[in-house]
C-alpha cells in the first residue's frame, strides 16, 4: 500500500517533497498505530518482566526465602560456577546436543524421502507428521513412561525376543528418548521445507557431469538444504536445553536438567535472585548463540 | 515435476529410505497407540494388560477437581486465543504492509517469547506478577492473587508471537497488487481490508488461532508458575497426578486429551485445505 500511494504521488502533477514526506509520515503513523496494541502488550508483559528478573538477579535471599531488593551484589552470578550448577548445565548441554544430533540423523533421510515423493503423497505424509506434533505434549511424554516402565510393552517385546530390558525409566537414556521424540517434528519441518524447495535440475546436472550419487548429494543437495539444517538445529536445541517436562517425567533424582533446577529455585528453595540470574544468563546465551548461528549458517530459513 | 529421475533409479537406497521412514512413523505413533489401548485396561497396574473396561473413564467423570480444571483450561484457551489473534493479526499486517519507526526492535521482540526457554518465560511472569501485585497492594491496600487472569495474560504473551508468525507467512505469500487494485477502484482502506485482504488471509488467521488455542491447552510450565489456588488447568492437574503416582485414570484423561487435540488438528487442516482449494479454483477460473 505504501508503494501504491507513492506511485500515485509520482503520477500527480505538482508533487512537492513536503507533500510526499507528509504522506510517508502519515503512512508510517498508520503502521505504528496498527502495531501498537501488540507492541505495547509485549513491552509490558515481556520486556518489563525481563528487566525485572535482571534486577532481581542482583538482589539477596533473606533467611526466610524472601528476596531483599537493595544491597545489590553479584553473589548469584558467582554461584553459577559452583560445581553442582556446572554439573547440571553440562548435563543439559550434552543431552540437548545429543538430542539435536540424533534428531538430525533421523530426520534428514526421513524428510528427504517425503520431499521426493509425488505431490499428493507428500502432502499426506506431512499431515501424518503434523498430527503427533499438534497433539498434547505432556500426554505424549507421559506415554513413554508407560512404554519404558519395568513391566511395560517394550519389556514384553524384548522378553519375547529373549532379551532382558535394562532399567530405562528415570535414566539419562529415558530423558534422551523423550527429548528426541518431542523435538523430532521441529527438525523434520524445516528440513522438509528446504529439501522440497530444492532445484532438482542442479542435482541432475551434477549427475550428468559424472558425479556419483554421494558426491552429488554432498556437493549439491546438502549445501542447498543447509537453511533447513540450521533452522531445525535451532528449533531442536533451544527447547531441549531448557526442557522441563521430559526430565521431570522420565528422569530421576540423579538426572536433573536446567529446567527443573530453575524451577526449584522458585519453589523448593525459593531463592529468586539465583533463579533469576540463571534464567537471565541462559536467555542471553541462547539469544547470542541463535544470532551467531544464523549469521554463520545462512540467511534464509 | 521432472524431479526424481536422478534419485528414483537407485533401488536399494530407495528401499532403505522407505524402511527408515516407516520406522520413524512407528516411533511417532507408538506412544499414542499404547496410551489409547491402555486407557481401556481393566487392571490397576498401568502398564500390564488385564482385560477391557471403561472403568477409568467412569472414574474420571466422577473427579470434580478434574472437571473444574478442564473448565479452567477452556476459559484460558478461549480468552487468550481471542485476544492474541486480534493483536497478532494487526501486528502481522503492520509488519508486512507498513514501514514505521521502531519496527526492527518490535520484530526482534516478537520472536523472543518463542525462542526463550519456557521455564525462563514462566519465571519472568511469576516475578513480574508478584512485583506488580506488591505495588498494587501498596497503592490500593489489597494484594491480588495469582488466578486465571494471570494465566490468561501470560498465555496471550506467547500466543501473540505464534499468531503473528502464521499470519505473516500467509501475508508474505499474497500479491499486494490485489489490495492496490482495490484501492485504485476507490475502495476505502477499511473496505479494501474487509473485502480483499481479510478473506485472503483468513485461513492464516484461523490457522494461527488454532495454533494459539492448542499451545494454550498444552501449556504446563508457564501455567503452573502463574496459577493460584483454585485456578489449576487440565495439563497442570494431570502433571501433578503423574508426579504424585501413576493411576490408570491418567490414561483415560490422556486418551481424551489426545482425541481433543486430534480434532483440532483435523479442523485446522480442513480450514487450510479449504483455503487452498478455493485459491486453486480461482486460479483455474482465471486461466479459463
Amino acid at each position: 500500500m505504501a508503494r501504491r500511494s507513492k506511485a500515485a504521488l509520482e503520477t500527480a502533477t505538482a508533487v512537492t517533497p513536503e507533500l510526499e514526506q507528509g504522506a510517508t509520515r502519515a503512512e508510517s503513523r498508520r503502521g505504528f498505530l496498527l502495531a501498537l496494541p501488540g507492541y505495547a502488550y509485549l513491552v509490558i508483559f515481556f520486556a518489563v518482566p525481563m528487566l525485572i528478573i535482571f534486577v532481581y538477579s542482583f538482589g539477596t535471599r533473606s533467611a526466610t526465602g524472601k528476596t531483599i531488593l537493595g544491597d545489590w551484589n553479584l553473589e548469584s552470578y558467582r554461584r553459577l560456577f559452583d560445581d553442582f550448577v556446572l554439573g547440571v548445565m553440562w548435563r543439559s548441554l550434552w543431552l540437548a546436543l545429543a538430542t539435536t544430533v540424533i534428531c538430525l540423523a533421523i530426520s534428514y533421510p526421513f524428510a528427504y524421502y517425503i520431499a521426493t515423493r509425488g505431490p499428493r503423497l507428500r502432502g499426506l505424509l506431512m499431515v501424518l507428521v503434523m498430527i503427533p506434533f499438534w497433539t498434547n505434549f505432556l500426554v505424549r511424554t507421559y506415554a513413554w513412561r508407560l512404554i519404558l516402565g519395568r513391566n511395560g510393552p517394550l519389556a514384553a517385546v524384548l522378553s519375547f525376543v529373549g532379551v532382558d530390558q535394562p532399567r530405562l525409566l528415570f535414566t539419562n537414556t529415558a530423558i534422551l528418548i523423550g527429548l528426541v521424540y518431542g523435538h523430532l517434528p521441529f527438525m523434520v519441518l524445516p528440513l522438509y521445507a528446504s529439501i522440497e524447495r530444492l532445484d532438482w535440475s542442479l542435482v541432475e546436472a551434477a549427475r550428468d557431469l559424472y558425479a556419483n550419487g554421494w558426491k552429488a548429494f554432498r556437493k549439491v543437495t546438502l549445501p542447498l538444504s543447509m537453511p533447513g539444517v540450521v533452522g531445525g538445529t535451532i528449533l531442536t536445541f533451544i527447547p531441549s536445553f531448557g526442557a522441563y517436562i521430559e526430565p521431570e517425567l522420565l528422569g530421576g533424582a540423579q538426572t536433573m536438567m536446567l529446567g527443573s533446577f530453575i524451577e526449584n529455585q522458585y519453589y523448593a528453595v525459593s531463592d529468586w535472585p539465583f533463579g533469576s540470574a540463571l534464567s537471565f544468563v541462559i536467555m542471553a546465551l541462547m539469544l547470542a548463540g541463535t544470532i551467531l548461528y544464523f549469521r554463520r549458517g545462512g540467511r534464509t530459513v | 515435476m521432472t524431479v526424481q529421475s536422478a534419485i528414483r533409479r537407485r533401488g536399494p537406497l530407495e528401499r532403505t529410505l522407505a524402511a527408515h521412514s516407516w520406522l520413524v512413523y512407528l516411533f511417532f505413533y507408538a506412544p499414542i497407540i499404547v496410551l489409547v489401548v491402555f486407557s481401556f485396561n481393566e487392571g490397576r497396574q498401568v502398564s500390564i494388560w488385564q482385560g477391557t473396561s471403561l472403568r477409568w473413564y467412569r472414574q474420571m467423570l466422577e473427579d470434580t477437581a478434574l472437571l473444574t480444571a478442564l473448565r479452567n483450561s477452556l476459559i484460558v484457551a478461549v480468552a487468550s486465543t481471542l485476544v492474541a489473534t486480534a493483536l497478532g493479526t494487526a501486528t502481522a499486517l503492520a509488519m508486512e504492509r507498513f514501514r514505521f519507526r521502531g519496527q526492527r526492535v518490535y520484530d526482534g521482540l516478537l520472536y523472543l517469547p518463542i525462542i526463550v526457554p519456557e521455564v525462563t518465560l514462566a519465571a519472568m511472569m511469576l516475578v513480574f506478577f508478584i512485583q506488580a501485585f506488591d505495588y498494587i497492594g501498596r497503592i490500593t491496600g489489597s494484594v491480588p492473587n495469582l488466578s486465571l487472569t494471570t494465566i490468561i495474560l501470560s498465555h496471550i504473551c506467547f500466543n501473540i508471537s505464534f499468531v503473528t508468525v502464521v499470519v505473516r507467512a500467509r501475508l508474505a505469500g499474497l500479491d499486494p497488487g490485489l489490495e492496490e487494485a482495490a484501492a485504485d477502484l476507490y475502495a476505502s482502506r477499511w473496505k479494501a481490508f474487509r473485502r480483499v485482504t481479510l478473506p485472503l488471509i483468513l485461513p492464516g488467521v484461523v490457522g494461527g488461532a488454532l495454533l494459539a488455542f492448542t499451545m494454550s491447552l498444552d501449556d504446563v510450565v508457564t501455567t503452573s508458575f502463574v496459577s493460584g489456588p483454585g485456578s489449576t488447568t487440565l495439563p497442570v492437574y494431570v502433571f501433578g497426578m503423574v508426579k504424585k503416582g501413576v493411576t490408570p485414570v491418567i490414561n483415560a484423561v490422556s486418551a481424551l486429551m489426545l482425541l481433543a487435540s486430534m480434532t483440532l488438528v483435523f479442523s485446522s487442516l480442513l480450514v487450510q485445505r479449504g483455503g487452498s482449494a478455493r485459491a486453486r479454483k480461482r486460479k483455474k477460473e482465471r486461466k479459463a
